[in-house]
């Protein structure tokens, strides 16, 4: 049965990997940047909620919707403030804001808050699920998550498949410049790319703060990373592969921790990691790339 | 959505070749004159200020940002009320205390350039630094300057090599042993899981020696589960493992952090067990928002509870909860301990600040054997120093019982 | 045709000597400083740190501005560097008296144990491109950075002992000595390190990248920055020339990391320094300094190290300053509208100067 477990934990863990990546990826294929403040936007939106539910008593979902539109709002800012003047310029210096950004964010929030751990209430009630005879159970936070994770994923695919909007989000991701000849509003469609990443950052926070309840400046860094790891694994600006990246990184991290070696489960992951992107050089869902002479 | 990487990623756009490299360059040269002007000015102003001789210069370092931020701003904290009490009563033998403390981000190097800053700016006496990796490079130079230095919370034997620097609190091996030592003595368990940080030295060198006086002992170690600073969110394997070797207690040589979300994810997935730990534990009740009925039936070994009701502690922990709005964990208190062990240390040795600083460390650490202080931190007997560094003080065995500290 | 090449070489003598100049100015302004004492510890304490960074950065901007290839994985090669050097130093420290030689024993094992992780990374890692590559590499620096910390190394009378992840694997005789002890690292390292031997390591390693992106290996290298393909189809050897940079590149990371080992007593792995803010944080040094320019990383290492230093004394808003700072410079270094500002300026300068010379 411990291996069924250690399955269900690495779900669940991937599964919040998985939302986070989702968020990196979208701003990735249209703004080509890897936006490293994304986790630092996380952290932000499990303050609000902590702020707003834990100390101020508001209801679970009015403070995750409060958390939502601080995030949306915050994630436009940056954007507008620090990344769209160097739109023209390379990417790494886009890149190197991002960091500017994540350590400002990481900062002010120190100095607004302390450094003090705050302890997260879980915004889900559900109780766990008692499966194979109570030997196996699956907590409230994982259901949750997996199914909001799966139902993102669905809705972002629909939304960019189905409305103008998302097709003027393919048609910048693929070519800004002959997007823009077509008719397509740039700015616009980069800012809504903001917004939906970093209010999905919002939501991918509470649920991460829920399964693991501590809260810091720094909560947000690493698991920032990590996401963007699954991204890559994944296939990076493939949505579907941010998922599929997300939860396969979270059951490599568990298995790996729980049968190979604890102390060693960072560097396993990031050894899979590599050995799959030797394979398979663009990620899981990768398309190859064509390369024009 | 599919997109393209390529060769674009570096390469610079025709606007910002030749011509322009040229402003860039003088931009960034007038830019790094006053950065360097700045820096001769700071320089040069901190270091004519050692000349006042009334007051004995006391420097602290810790990290006051980045991860370990919460350790370095409470032994600032506990220090600076420590500091204020001093003064108001008059100082040390009539003389004040001026305290600067700088911030190492918990990182060696940045440790030593904290170091150096406090040196310009007059330092006599270093109360730092906070953690233990830091604090091994530091004692080198401390060691070079002849620089009288009490550690609060670096833990590990290594920070008490030199003869000029004492510690406040435990030693790692010394909490191994003695939490392998009760646990066995008390009968609590035969079986016992370890979950420690295999990537900081404190949570490590417990662990180890922990590990070899079990052994000893003959407590079984069934399990020997690790975190690390990269993935310290899931503890859920760790506790599995833990449970299904029949573990009957665990042992957390950790920080109260990660400890508050061991007890959450132990709690959901049902699993009741005992714990136990050190004095990085302290701290837990304080976490705020923290469910404590979780840690109903925690036992540490700490020196310091932030409820227990001896005069000291109560007015203490009533002065920092009114200036910075929290519970002073274990750090403040030790911070608190490291002001008064220097001020016993100078009216035992009768020193005056117009002495120079290595005088003042081989006459402050030749005294240090023959103090004794009451402290926050030094339970029944108080706390004395032998000439290695290390300190003497009891253990406390507790148990949360009802959200405070119960003596066992 | 010949008459520009030599033109461009002609500048490009010029631009090395002016780097090469600029390096050897500060070098004795520093000393001169300090030996009349108008330096502040500080300042002092900041030197081989500044020359660590410096060291590192054109290693990167090697990889970087050259080779065209994101590396987020250049704090693995200077840890290498470190540990290695480290190791050696601790090893031989008994053998070998005097600590210049011991030094640069220890400089060639950090350098030569760097060169081979970035030749053996460099195999399978450069066959990926862009972003792929840069995950890779900050893959293997967290790998390198984990396994460090759990490695346990020890010496007694009866040889070397070795352990992975479990210390007390090892029993240690009386004699015994830890040489690397898992998360503690290597302690009591003696200090060899100094401003001058960064210095001199600093023109060495400048002396090597210019002399390599001069010659025909380095035009090589950048042709297959600039278009792939097109170097392939005239027959370079792209696996080569690539597999020649990046392990230059990492050398030179883990004579920094030698560096900056023997200047703390004790070099442990932590996210600190080691881990992937490290990488990142050299990365800004070189996008900072200007790509493909050393000189301009040497420049912004050595601002970017001071300026959380000069900025203690804001104290708690020390690192919001720090970040702000730090956006303020990349919009103002590379935002289309700052620079044509600058250009207006710069081209009112320059008429003005002309006028004068006229």
């Amino acid at each position: 049965m411990d291996i069924l477990t250690y399955l269900i934990n690495g779900i669940s863990l991937g599964s919040v990997y998985a939302i986070i990546a989702l968020g990196y990826t979208m701003v990735y294929g249209i703004a080509k940047m890897l936006n490293f403040a994304h986790g630092d936007v996380i952290m932000i939106g499990c303050y609000v909620v902590f702020l707003t539910m834990s100390e101020q008593g508001l209801p679970a979902l009015l403070a995750v919707l409060l958390s939502v539109i601080v995030c949306t709002i915050l994630g436009i800012s940056i954007e507008k403030i620090a990344y769209k003047p160097l739109r023209r310029a390379t990417p790494l210096a886009v890149l190197i804001t991002a960091i500017g950004v994540s350590y400002f964010l990481q900062n002010a929030t120190l100095l607004l808050f302390g450094a003090d751990t705050k302890a997260f209430t879980s915004v889900i009630s559900l109780p766990p699920l008692k499966l194979a005879g109570g030997q196996l159970s699956v907590s409230g936070t994982t259901i949750v998550t997996v199914s909001a994770c799966v139902l993102i994923m669905i809705a972002l695919m629909l939304f960019i498949k189905k409305t103008k909007a998302g097709q003027a989000m393919l048609a910048v991701s693929e070519d800004k410049d002959a997007a823009q000849l077509m008719g397509v509003n740039v700015n616009a469609t980069i800012s809504l790319t903001f917004a939906i990443g970093s209010g999905l950052a919002a939501i991918a926070g509470v649920l991460f703060c829920s399964a693991y309840p501590t809260l810091t400046p720094y909560t947000g860094s690493m698991p920032g990373i990590k996401a963007f790891t699954a991204a890559v694994f994944g296939g990076i600006g493939s949505i579907p592969g941010a998922f599929i990246g997300g939860i396969l990184l979270g059951i490599i991290e568990i298995l790996g921790r729980a049968y190979i070696s604890s102390q060693l489960s960072d560097a396993i992951v990031f050894a899979v990691l590599i050995i799959v992107l030797l394979v398979k050089p663009t990620g899981i869902l990768g398309k190859k790339l064509h390369e024009k002479v | 959505m599919q997109i393209k990487l390529s060769a674009k990623l570096t390469r610079i756009p025709e606007y910002l070749r030749e011509g322009n490299e040229i402003i860039m360059k003088k931009a960034l040269s007038v830019f790094m004159t006053a950065v360097l002007a700045a820096g001769c000015l700071a320089g040069c102003g901190a270091s004519g200020g050692s000349a006042e001789a009334d007051t004995f210069r006391i420097g602290g370092i810790g990290p006051t940002t980045g991860g370990a931020a919460i350790y370095g701003t409470s032994v600032m904290n506990g220090a600076q009320i420590a500091v204020d009490e001093i003064n108001e009563a008059g100082g040390i033998n009539g003389y004040q205390i001026s305290y600067k403390f700088e911030d190492d981000q918990h990182d060696a190097e940045k440790s030593v350039n904290a170091y150096n800053s406090l040196k310009d700016w007059g330092m006599q006496i270093l109360m730092g630094t906070t953690t233990t990796t830091p604090c091994v490079a530091v004692v080198q130079k401390t060691m070079e300057d002849g620089m009288f230095q009490v550690t609060p919370s670096a833990s590990s034997t290594e920070v008490i090599d030199n003869e000029n620097v004492f510690q406040v609190c435990f030693s790692d091996p010394n909490q191994g042993t003695a939490s392998a030592q009760y646990i066995s003595e008390q009968g609590l368990a035969s079986k016992v899981a370890v979950i420690y940080d295999s990537s900081d030295v404190y949570s490590s060198g417990i662990y180890t020696n922990f590990e070899a006086k079990a052994k000893e002992l003959g407590l079984e170690v069934v399990a020997a589960e690790a975190f690390t600073q990269d993935s310290k969110t899931d503890f859920s394997t760790q506790l599995q493992k833990a449970q299904s070797e029949g573990a009957e207690l665990i042992f957390l040589p950790i920080y109260y952090q990660e400890a508050s979300v061991i007890l959450t994810q132990a709690d959901s997935m049902g699993y009741d067990v005992k714990f136990f730990g050190c004095d990085g534990l302290d701290g837990l009740l304080g976490v705020k928002n923290f469910n404590t009925d979780l840690a109903e039936g925690v036992m540490l070994l700490t020196p310091f509870s932030a409820d227990a009701d001896d005069a000291a502690t109560v007015a203490f922990v009533e002065k920092y909860e009114k200036a910075y709005g929290s519970t002073p964990n274990q750090f403040a208190a030790d911070g608190y301990d490291a002001i008064y062990t220097i001020k016993a240390a100078i009216e035992e040795a009768g020193v005056t600040p117009d002495m120079s600083v290595s005088e003042l460390g081989s006459a402050l650490s030749g005294a240090m054997p023959s103090i004794q202080i009451q402290g926050l931190t030094g339970g029944s007997e108080g706390l004395t120093w032998e000439a290695s560094g290390e300190v003497n003080k009891a253990p406390k065995a507790v148990v949360i019982q009802g959200g405070a500290y119960v003596g066992m | 045709m010949s008459k520009m090449k030599i033109r461009s070489w002609n500048k490009n003598t010029k631009n090395q000597l002016i780097t090469f100049g600029m390096v050897i100015v500060a070098y004795l302004v520093a000393q001169l400083l300090a030996a009349t004492g108008m330096m502040s510890s500080l300042m002092q304490g900041l030197l081989v740190p500044m020359c660590t960074y410096s060291i590192v950065a054109i290693g990167l901007n090697l990889c970087v501005g050259y080779l065209g290839e994101l590396s987020i994985g250049h704090a693995g090669f200077m840890c290498v560097g470190a540990f290695f050097g480290a190791f050696s130093t601790k090893l031989l420290e008994d053998v070998i008296p005097n600590p210049t030689l011991l030094f640069v024993i220890a400089l060639l094992v950090g350098v030569l144990a760097a060169a081979l992780f970035g030749f053996v990374i460099g195999i399978p890692v450069l066959r990926l491109r862009g972003d792929y590559l840069a995950i890779v590499t900050l893959a293997f620096g967290e790998i390198i950075k984990n396994i460090v910390n759990v490695l346990y190394i020890a010496k007694d009378s009866s040889g070397f002992h070795f352990a992975l992840s479990d210390g007390n694997a090892i029993a240690l005789s009386e004699d015994g000595m830890w040489l690397i002890n898992g998360a503690k690292g290597i302690t009591k390292i003696p200090h060899l390190s100094s401003f001058t031997a960064g210095i001199i390591i600093i023109l060495i390693s400048l002396a090597l990248v210019y002399n390599l992106v001069n010659s025909r290996s380095g035009r090589a290298i950048m042709a297959i920055r600039d278009n792939r393909i097109a170097a392939e189809s005239v027959g370079i050897n792209i696996t080569k020339y690539k597999l020649l940079a990046f392990t230059i590149s990492a050398a030179i990371a883990g004579a920094g990391g030698v560096l900056y080992a023997h200047n703390l007593s004790t070099v442990t792995a932590t996210p600190a320094n080691f881990g992937y803010n490290m990488s990142i944080m050299i990365l800004v040094f070189v996008v900072l300094g200007g790509m493909g320019s050393f000189r301009g990383s040497i420049v912004a290492a050595v601002l970017l190290t001071l300026l959380p230093e000069v900025l203690r004394g804001l104290k708690d808003y020390r690192m919001l300053i720090y970040s702000i700072v730090l956006i303020g410079m990349m919009l103002f270094h590379w935002a289309p509208k700052c620079i044509e500002w600058r250009q207006k300026i710069a081209g009112r300068v320059q008429k003005n100067t002309k006028k004068e010379a006229a």
